[in-house]
């Protein structure tokens, strides 16, 4: 098993229509990922590489079956499509969107609260299950199919941790993006509580950068909750004060969020932190001590 | 999107929470007739005194000379004519300081105890949050550090917004009794509708006073409003200062590239925001000093990365440049081809150590090598590049 996404996964695409999610929405289905439906206002009857355009989220449920959504519909409308896939009772929601308000995610949240669905995002890549799903906008083929998860604030940095693992021999069990936005869907501590529990995940390679407590909160749960290795880089060592660094949520604000307090707490949790970017595939493969890793214990 | 104090102290004027009487100038006349016109307002046919508080985009001002004190229409007119237009250097500001704006010629209030109040958004929890402590008028991050305890921190619901139950709370952090923590609790309901409506960040009065007649007053205003949700509030758009950014920061937001002048003399071109950070990260692990942090953004095409590089090597310190790309869906031959491009038209003449990685990497390699530019040296590993970018600076510096 993985989590959250698997071969069971149906997908819908909201903004599906646009130049974003008509590109992803055929790079999602090479991977043989099961997209079943698309959304976008006033296009329903219409499709898209095949996959049939609905107007609303409710008449792509009821028609296809869809239980997850990925959404890239521009900043502006995000916040009424995630709320539209809220409703839908959709469990699982992928934000890709970047430059969402940050009160509309908050409105989100709330309304999410003892709610069991789950948002990624936004402002983030999306996960994957190697050799099983795609809800994103990664690279699909420097994933191989494994026992390692990966767990990120970026994108691009996933990616590259992601390829040296893969160059290691050391395949992904599941592979998430949560954002690089100040406030977030799912934090990194509700995701490593699943992978705790996943039986295909061996070990977990987190991948943090400045700014808020997110890895702060992660390593509190580490030292009380996990048993599984747990390997991570903090991006932003050389960060300047209150200066944004490209992420809305990357910034040291008021000298909290620094490379140094988040690495002292992860050591501290028991997490083996990596320094080098250059570095996370072979500490990983070292620590693991073998070349390839099964897929099931 | 910072607000400077007069135009915060605006939208606090408007929003309810009282503020002392002032009146910003733009210019040194501006500022002689602001303190006539306040003269005539607070005391009428006797002496005035009021603050002359240079307006830019960052505190420590009193300390640095940019707060003065004028008692006549003539010595308001004289400190605006020395401080405006004039680059004030603040422990905020960084070594070349920044432009005064604008002065804010403010009433002077004899302040009983200083406070602070704030609100901002608690990111974990997701939720609004007040902050209030006893301790106003300081370096509210140097209390907080040698003092945790001294600051509450109170969560605002989103639906209910401040409640009574919030208030009495943070009345009571303030030391805040009667007419006062009533005075609190409308401040707090005002501060939140401006909050919401706005889409702030943070809003932050330092200090909060309360005065010898007892009165409630925001002695400083600090605004940071939410640039994702700038779209839907037009009017608060328009209040940007653009001569408080940095000049090539300016230059590259506008054109969709994140960049943050640091300051070592390595440049770098990365696309990614995280791995832009680590590209610095392992500049400096390598022994060497960027020269910035540069995120191209996605859809890196020629005229991207040309531009890229003009904002890169508009800073003269930069010896050597790291170009480092991960691939996904912007495929590396396309970046090869840019990077040609670019460097050509630029006539870039410092070194170029390439790292491309993922989609097409082997043809966009092959591009780099066979265009055989002396100064494009591509190398496959990052660790290896960073290596090789540090001592190329550094044999050229």
């Amino acid at each position: 098993m993985s989590i959250l996404v698997d071969r069971n996964t149906r997908v819908l695409v909201q903004g599906i229509t646009g130049q974003a999610g008509a590109f992803h929405t055929e790079k999602m289905l090479e991977y043989k990922t099961a997209v079943v439906g698309g959304v976008t206002p006033g296009k329903g009857g219409t499709a898209v590489h095949g996959v049939p355009v609905f107007n609303t989220v409710q008449q792509a449920v009821d028609k296809t079956g869809a239980n997850a959504t990925v959404i890239f519909v521009p900043a502006r409308f995000a916040y009424q499509a995630a709320l539209e896939a809220i409703d839908a009772r959709l469990p699982l929601i992928v934000v890709i969107t970047e430059g969402i308000p940050t009160l509309d995610m908050v409105r989100i949240r709330q309304r999410l609260m003892g709610s069991p669905i789950r948002l990624i995002g936004p402002n983030c890549p999306g996960l994957i299950t190697p050799g099983a799903a795609k809800l994103g906008i990664m690279p699909g083929y420097i994933h191989k199919p494994g026992s390692v998860a990966v767990l990120s604030r970026s994108g691009t940095l996933t990616y590259d941790a992601v390829y040296q693992l893969t160059q290691a021999g050391l395949g992904q069990s599941t592979c998430i993006g949560i954002g690089g936005d100040p406030v977030l869907g799912s934090s990194f501590v509700y995701l490593l509580e699943l992978l705790e529990r996943d039986a295909q995940t061996e070990a977990v390679v987190l991948i943090g950068e400045i700014g808020g407590t997110e890895e702060e909160e992660a390593a509190a749960f580490i030292k009380a909750k996990m048993r599984k290795p747990v390997f991570a880089f903090i991006a932003g060592k050389m960060a300047p004060k209150e200066k944004r660094m490209g992420h809305a949520g990357a910034i040291i604000a008021g000298g909290k969020g620094t490379v140094e307090e988040k690495s002292a707490a992860l050591r501290g949790a028991g997490v083996t932190m990596i320094e080098s970017p250059a570095a996370i595939g072979e500490t990983v493969k070292a620590a693991l001590g073998r070349p390839a890793a099964r897929t099931v214990r | 999107m910072k607000l400077h104090e007069y135009q915060a102290k605006q939208l606090f004027s408007n929003a309810g929470i009282p503020i002392p009487r002032g009146l910003a100038a733009k210019s040194p006349a501006e500022a002689e007739q602001a303190y006539q016109q306040l003269a005539g307002q607070v005391s009428p046919g006797r002496p005035f005194v009021c603050s002359v508080k240079a307006q830019l985009h960052a505190g420590g001002r009193g300390k640095a000379g940019g707060v003065l004190t004028a008692s006549s229409a003539e010595e308001a007119k004289t400190h605006a004519a020395g401080l405006l237009g004039r680059r004030l250097r603040t422990a905020q500001t960084g070594p070349e300081g920044l432009p005064v704006s604008a002065v804010l010629l403010e009433e002077r209030i004899d302040a009983a105890t200083e406070l602070y109040l704030a609100m901002t958004i608690d990111r974990f929890h997701a939720r609004p949050m007040v902050l209030a402590s006893r301790r106003g008028g300081m370096d509210i991050e140097a209390v907080v550090a040698s003092e945790p305890g001294a600051i509450s921190r109170e969560p605002v619901d989103l639906v209910a917004g401040v409640s009574p139950g919030v208030i009495n709370r943070v009345a009571s952090a303030l030391g805040l009794k009667g007419e006062t923590a009533a005075a609190c609790g409308r401040m707090l309901k005002a501060l939140w509708t401006l909050f919401e409506s706005s889409d702030a960040s943070l809003i932050e009065i330092n200090p909060l006073v309360v005065t010898a007649s007892r009165q409630l007053l925001a002695l400083d205003a600090k605004v940071i409003l939410d640039d994702n949700a700038l779209f839907r509030h037009q009017e608060l758009a328009a209040l940007r200062d653009e001569s408080q950014e940095h000049p090539l920061e300016l230059k590259a937001s506008r054109i969709g590239i994140s960049y943050v002048g640091l300051d070592g003399n390595i440049g770098c071109l990365v696309n990614g925001a995280g791995l832009a950070m680590a590209t610095n990260d392992i500049i400096k692990l390598s022994g060497g000093e960027p020269a910035n942090f540069l995120d191209v953004g996605g859809g890196a095409n020629v005229e991207q990365v040309t531009n890229a590089f003009s904002i890169i090597l508009a800073d003269t310190r930069v010896k050597a440049v790291l170009v480092n790309i991960f691939g996904g869906i912007m495929r590396c031959d396309w970046i090869a081809e840019g990077l040609l491009k670019a460097t050509e038209k630029l006539q870039v003449k410092v070194p170029i150590v390439v790292r491309l990685q993922g989609t097409n990497v082997e043809e966009g390699r092959r591009m780099l090598g066979e265009a055989k530019r002396l100064n494009l040296i591509s190398i496959e590993e990052l660790a290896a590049a960073a290596k090789r970018v540090v001592e190329l600076a550094g044999t050229r510096a």
